[in-house]
């Protein structure tokens, strides 16, 4: 097991090392020179190269490189003399557009990100698996193929219009939510609710049809199975059957994707953030697309990969705990 | 979220550390039967059908604006009311027979006219982007999966990591890194690049099961190259996995170029594009509805379409219904 886990975490390092260099090859190289955009109008060349050698811009690919990674862990300094910026570690970068560090501006926003983000996740999980069961139940019949007929519409339906139309129909026409703000749970838990309520439903349709189809398949497949079957045949109480025998294989394959939806949120955020005007990451991302404040862009990147990664080590152990057959110390 | 999963990506992901699809029981249905079969299911054709207007609309585009007599570029003042901010005049955004589906807010351009042109561009990149991850993906899995070994680790490791990466960011981080003058052909590239590993590992384990089949040995025996057994023995058997997993891929770019295009990093304008034009509209969703509702509509008709679509042919290819 520790084996495992050392090859796993081991794993997780080069991936993120990779995304690490890749990610700051697509910027060193693809973006327009960060110097000039600083400069602004009115720009002189000896002023463009002062702020390239006070950033470090002139050095070569490898040595920026290194800053940028050693910045991750001990932090770094940008410039030199009384004008010097410091960056204390994890330093993601420096926003040179709003003169702060790009650490705290994510750090301000992440608990509106997450409170959209497990909202979401919880939605989509108790729905998807409680329609999968249901057209389960109900094979064939109406409930079935009316389900089926929402899943269809919920993976179809961009989220951006979805957004645009709840919007235009709860709040506008209606009236019966609030335009979606980021209130705080401890003020006003019903408002909080209210609020957060249409993101948490644009930001799950997606997934939470996908769910409702994977349920439903896997339910149908194995009760299918010889094992059950056989528990019937025993004289198992079919509520037994249910719970022991179909449900839980069944399930099985539900954790493995819901680690990785959950990390892949950040950006279907995005545009729900964008959407509703909500100020989480993902509004930080398109904000700073829109401004072109490549810092910011490159942090909201990195992060977004680190859950990913993470996202897939955290499945891969929940995977052992549960099904000892994919260990794979034991493979060997 | 723009990436569609399909049934065929969780069977591989859900066993974490699998190697290898297992091969259909049964062998894939033809192209020819899997028509026959597919013209019997009506909702299928009802889907193929809009499918198919969106395309002959995206062709007769020039032709079709000739008709309605606005271009997608043009603006008219007359039909929006400066009083009011620049709101278009009359009842739905300012339909009727002059402007078909109304003007937008602002500058009058005529949305029918943008509609037009706009599924052009979001056909277009879609099937390129369609076409060139599908050929990366049929390369790439065949090799793999054919030649085995050291190939078909780097190949492998390949694909893993871009599997890993958050691929909508990435996509965005991409295109707002590079410059904005050939966005249509960036964004081609960009949705292939992180697309085809998807493909590619169903076409690597269906490949490794096919290479063991006693026609594929005897082809060897007969003297046949390397290549020829990929593409003459292979690829044939591989025919209805491709449709299936190429059908059911097709939405995820459509919404994907139109997820771009609405963040700002696609489509550039004044070039119109469905996902761009929703963008556009999201200011005024709640005095001119009918500005996001019509190319709201028209995408999600688009998805849609596609989606049942790539389901059903899946089914049919699946039941083996279509075969001979």
């Amino acid at each position: 097991m520790s084996r495992f886990l050392l090859n796993r975490l081991l794993g997780m390092v080069v991936v993120l090392f990779g995304v690490c260099l890749f990610t700051f090859v697509i910027f060193f190289v693809l973006s327009p020179d960060p110097a000039v955009q600083i400069c602004g109008k009115n720009c002189t060349p000896e002023a463009i190269d002062q702020i390239r050698e006070n950033l470090g811009l002139d050095q070569p690919f490898w040595t920026q490189f290194w800053t940028f990674i050693s910045g991750l862990f001990v932090g770094r300094t940008y410039g030199t003399g009384p004008n010097a910026i410091d960056c204390a570690a994890p330093c993601l970068g420096y926003s040179f557009q709003t003169s702060q560090p790009v650490t705290d501006m994510i750090m301000q926003r992440l608990p509106v990100s997450a409170t959209i983000a497990i909202g979401a996740a919880l939605l989509w999980l108790l729905s998807g698996v409680a329609g999968g069961l249901i057209s389960a139940v109900r094979e064939g019949r109406f409930a079935d193929r009316f389900i089926a007929g929402l899943t269809l519409t919920g993976m179809s339906i961009p989220n951006y219009v979805l957004a645009l139309s709840l919007q235009f129909v709860l709040v506008v026409t209606l009236g019966w939510l609030p335009f979606p703000q980021a209130v705080s749970f401890g003020n006003d838990p019903l408002q909080w609710f209210l609020n957060f309520l249409m993101p948490w439903i644009v930001l799950a349709i997606g997934a939470a049809a996908v769910y409702t189809r994977l349920t439903r398949a896997n339910v149908i497949e194995s009760l299918q199975e010889n094992y059950v079957r056989t528990a019937r045949a025993k004289g198992l109480s079919p509520g037994l059957v249910w719970r022991r025998h179909a449900l839980r294989p069944a399930l099985t394959p539900i954790v493995t994707i819901f680690g990785m939806d959950f990390a892949n949120l950040l950006g279907g955020a995005l545009i729900t953030e964008t959407v509703f005007g909500l100020n989480g990451v993902g509004k930080l991302a398109a904000d700073s697309i829109t401004k072109n404040d490549q810092p910011v862009i490159m942090a909201v990147t990195l992060l977004a990969a680190f859950l990913v990664v993470v996202g897939a080590m955290v499945v891969d152990l929940l995977y052992t705990a549960i099904d000892p057959r994919v260990r794979v110390g034991s493979a060997k | 979220m723009t990436f569609t999963s399909t049934d065929l990506e969780v069977e591989g992901a859900a066993g974490g550390e699998t190697v290898g699809e297992p091969a259909p029981a049964s062998p894939p249905a033809q192209g020819r039967h899997l028509v026959h079969a597919f013209l019997r299911d009506r909702v299928a054709v009802a889907c193929g059908v809009y499918i198919l207007l969106v395309v002959l609309m995206a062709l007769a585009a020039p032709l079709l604006v000739k008709i309605s007599g606005y271009g997608p570029l043009e603006f008219d003042q007359s039909a929006v009311d400066p009083n009011l901010g620049g709101l278009p005049i009359g009842w739905g955004g300012g339909m009727g027979a002059e402007h078909w589906f109304g003007v937008e807010p602002g500058n009058g351009r005529d949305i029918f006219a943008r509609i037009v042109y706009g599924a052009r561009v979001s056909m277009t990149i879609a099937l390129a982007a369609t076409v060139l991850t599908s050929v990366l993906g049929v390369v790439f899995g065949l090799i793999a999966g054919y030649f085995g070994g050291r190939v078909d680790m780097v190949v492998s490791r390949v694909m893993e990591f871009l599997m890993a990466f958050p691929a909508l960011i990435f996509m965005i981080a991409v295109l707002s890194a590079l410059p904005a003058d050939n966005r249509q052909f960036l964004l081609v590239v960009v949705i292939s690049f992180f697309g085809w590993p998807y493909l590619a590992r169903i076409v690597r384990g269906q490949t490794m099961s096919l290479k063991e089949r006693e026609f594929v040995e005897s082809a060897r025996a007969s003297g046949a190259s390397s290549l020829q057994i990929i593409f003459k023995e292979i690829l044939p058997n591989l025919a209805s996995t491709i449709i299936v997993m190429t059908t059911l891929a097709v939405p995820g770019y459509v919404g994907t170029e139109a997820g771009l295009s609405f963040l700002g990093v696609g489509v550039v304008p004044p070039t119109p594009s469905w996902g761009q034009m929703i963008a556009s509209s999201v200011p005024w969703y709640a005095v001119d509805p009918a500005y996001f509702l019509i190319p709201g509509a028209f995408l999600f008709m688009l998805v849609l379409s596609f989606t049942v679509l790539g389901d059903r042919v899946k089914k049919i290819a699946e039941s083996g219904e279509g075969r001979a």
